[in-house]
């Protein structure tokens, strides 16, 4: 950093420079992707210049690269002083003044890129003035800065290790919320209905999180165990008419057998061969569902999947034949009348409940002997075999759970949509899964939760942004890889102690 | 103690293509001694190791071993049933921890098949039956025994890969005791240990055979561990065994000496 300063203005000159040539290289990019647009339906002009907006995007990228190099040449002070700057310029003006002519010429004609503009700076000034803090800090310490900043990693660990603490008496409190949220006089029936969404999809990724974060195997074609849960309901209710409580087991084993199915060939795999086969074996379940017209109904699905009934008190409007619905059951007790949302609230109670018994699965078997042992099979698997492990069983009761869990979270899903199709168990699925356990945090709980809000729930509730919303998920992957390579709240707690006394100065 | 050593090894031969990695050779290995195996680098000596702990499938030759009035053909055995049947457990050249867990976790996963019993194989565990905790608690004590055996007691908490070398090598011997062996095959121990270290470990394995009373088998090029604490020496050179005995014995064996210093005629 000292070393920095001697050349100052050649410095300067170099960062002006660096900054001017991403704004070329911007402004050449976005002339031809932004700057002209070919307009349909358009008598006079076919083409629309936007020339100005490719000119804003250079002017962006120039600033926002300058500030990258001045942080990275420690000099914090105008990157925090800019960034605040230009930060609350673009919102204030995107706030009051949004069609002003002015505004237009200078900034994006559309919202969204202006307040990424905004977010952007107002990071940049952010990361500027924790740099500031760290330096007044480290001097007052007599610690180089540089060296607080590399151990910014083990600073990450430790925020994961305190989220960890928190967590165990934040759990629960996030459990009342959860419990509590139907009842909230904001809960809408959209709100519901997204939450059930992001259950589904937390239940899923600590289903998967057995198979990824415990046992290591790299599973790509998890949906298909979704899959095979959901048409194995729908398919049972089907041909014999049971009921979902009674389905939902059986769809759990045949999902859990699909898994023991997968398991035997790719035994011996690990890594990214296993995360082909694994793929491989979701599309396949994927085109059989699809070409299996006979049995499966092909790409039509089947419709008509029997909704969950509340102890056999289905939930419609007028009561079947000498029999109760939901609501005129309650009456008995309690004035109650129909309304649609009893059935939403009913399944977002269900799933809540299966969700919670699958995190107390996983929580519970991480400190059985077959737990540690998948955790050790990811570690060391000739190790294992050095201790008398068997590496077959122990991967294919990984997979078996796993799946098994999927199986019940598909057959719930078969269930509140009341209609199957092939189309909602593709590839993409499968990665979004994955994405939610890695993100979160390998073997992280609550990490999975976090994880499954952020890419769920989020989405869902900002479907308005509509492309955007795809451009913000990457985004966000990005800079979660950029950042935190190991996952949102990647912290291992050890599952027994020796508590030793002595143990507690033994380091961090 | 019935007639039968512990281990005795007959005409074992392994061949990796044109490769006699080792070639015929046979041994015995006694309850309550240590038997070095040493050799110059590529002698086949950790080949050796793994077809005795079922990691290579030998292309020929028996290895029986005997224990409790039982007897145990390794040569038949799937790998993992060799160290949870037969009780031979090892330690690898280059360290294999369970690097992301503790250490405390490392020795109880080696217990694995004992709790898997215990905890009915997860299922009387999943609902929590006492019969599971007395035994995770048997388990820890075990795990607690050794650690103090090997001085670690203070580190127990901490992840395994984050231990000095020194002490990930002590950690992996505890580990390997805590599958309760009868044979305990170490694969060069002291490598990479300083003179303190390597004395530790002398006063260890020594302990290992004089209270616990399992066979040793011991692959090792430090000679001060080798000839201060081992009871038999077994040399090998291409594969082949070219010395057997006594450590003084095998000291003073011209083909021995010839196998590590070289003479003007290269061995055919």
């Amino acid at each position: 950093m000292a070393g920095a300063r001697g050349g100052g203005t050649d410095r300067m000159s170099a960062l002006l420079r660096e900054a001017a040539m991403t704004g070329l290289l911007v402004f050449g990019l976005a002339v031809a992707l932004v700057g002209v647009r070919i307009q349909d339906g358009a008598a006079l002009t076919p083409l629309l210049f936007r020339f100005d907006d490719a000119f804003t995007a250079a002017a962006a990228a120039a600033m926002g690269r300058l500030g990258v190099a001045l942080l990275r040449e420690g000099r914090a002070a105008p990157v925090l002083a800019g960034g605040t700057a230009v930060a609350l310029a673009v919102a204030l003006a995107q706030f009051f003044f949004p069609a002003h002519p002015l505004m237009l010429a200078l900034l994006f004609d559309t919202a969204m890129p202006n307040w990424l503009i905004t977010a952007f700076a107002g990071f940049l000034a952010l990361s500027a003035g924790w740099r500031l803090r760290r330096a007044r800090a480290a001097q007052g310490a007599g610690v180089p800065l540089e060296a607080i900043l590399s151990n910014r990693d083990a600073a990450m660990d430790r925020i994961g290790a305190e989220v960890q603490r928190v967590a165990r008496y934040a759990g629960p409190l996030i459990l009342l919320l959860a419990l509590a949220l139907p009842l909230m006089p904001f809960a809408d029936r959209r709100l519901i209905d997204v939450a059930i969404l992001v259950v589904t999809y937390i239940m899923l990724g600590w289903g998967l999180n057995i198979v990824v974060g415990l046992a290591g195997l790299l599973d790509l074609g998890y949906v298909a165990f979704y899959a095979v849960g959901a048409y194995a309901y729908a398919l049972l209710a089907q041909y014999s008419g049971l009921s979902f409580w009674i389905c939902l087991p059986f769809a759990g084993i045949m999902a859990a057998f699909a898994g023991l199915l997968l398991g035997f060939p790719v035994l011996r795999l690990r890594g990214d061969y296993l995360a082909i086969v694994t793929l491989g074996f979701g599309e396949m379940i994927r085109i059989i569902l699809l070409n299996w017209y006979q049995f499966t109904g092909g790409p039509n699905g089947l419709s008509g999947v029997p909704r969950p009934s509340f102890f056999g008190l289905p939930f419609t409007a007028s009561p079947p034949e000498g029999g109760h619905s939901f609501h005129t059951f309650v009456s008995l007790f309690w004035p109650l009348d129909f309304s649609p949302n009893h059935r939403v609230v009913f399944l977002y109670y269900v799933i809540l409940a299966m969700a919670m018994i699958t995190n107390l699965f996983t929580l519970r078997i991480r400190r059985l002997p077959i737990g540690r042992a998948w955790e050790a099979l990811r570690e060391d698997e000739i190790a294992c075999r050095s201790l008398g492990i068997n590496p077959t069983n122990t991967k294919l009761t990984a997979f078996a759970i796993g799946a098994g869990f999927a199986g019940f979270a598909g057959s719930f899903f078969a269930a509140r949509q009341g209609f199957v199709s092939p189309e909602s168990f593709s590839f993409i699925e499968s990665a979004v899964i994955l994405a939610i356990v890695v993100l979160g945090g390998m073997g992280s709980q609550i990490g999975v939760v976090l994880a499954a809000v952020l890419l769920i729930g989020l989405p869902e509730f900002f479907r308005d942004l509509h492309q955007y919303r795809m451009v913000a998920f990457g985004a966000a992957m990005v800079a979660i890889m950029l950042w935190r390579p190991a996952g949102l709240l990647a912290h291992r707690e050890p599952t027994m102690r020796l508590k030793v006394p002595a143990a507690r100065g033994g380091g961090t | 103690m019935n007639a039968l050593p512990l281990l005795s090894v007959e005409r074992l031969t392994m061949r990796f293509g044109g490769l006699m990695a080792v070639d015929d050779v046979s041994f015995a290995a006694e309850t309550g001694h240590i038997t070095a195996i040493i050799g110059p680098n590529g002698a086949g000596k950790t080949t050796l190791f793994n077809c005795l702990t079922g990691f290579y499938a030998p292309t020929s030759g028996l290895m029986r071993l005997a224990h409790d009035g039982g007897e145990f053909l390794l040569e038949r055995m799937e790998g993992f049933r060799i160290a949870a049947r037969a009780k031979v457990a090892r330690t690898f050249q280059n360290i294999r921890l369970f690097r992301g867990m503790s250490v405390l976790e490392n020795l109880i996963v080696a217990q694995h098949n004992r709790l898997m019993r215990a905890s009915g194989y997860t299922l009387a565990g999943l609902i929590g039956l006492g019969v599971y905790r007395d035994a995770e608690r048997q388990a820890v004590e075990r795990a607690r025994y050794w650690l103090e055996q090997v001085g670690l007691t203070a580190l127990a908490d901490l992840d395994a890969g984050g231990l000095p070398y020194g002490d990930q090598r002590l950690l992996e011997i505890a580990r390997a005791m805590c599958t309760e062996p009868r044979l305990l095959c170490l694969d060069e121990p002291a490598a990479g240990l300083n003179a303190r270290e390597s004395a530790g470990l002398n006063a260890l394995l020594t302990f290992i055979r004089n209270t616990h009373r399992i066979g040793v088998l011991l692959i090792e090029h430090d000679m001060s561990v080798v000839m201060s604490i081992s009871d038999r020496i077994v040399v090998l050179d291409y594969g082949r065994k070219i010395a057997e005995g006594a450590p003084e014995a095998v000291r003073r064996d011209p083909a021995v000496i010839r196998a590590y210093l070289g003479e003007e005629e290269g061995a055919p």
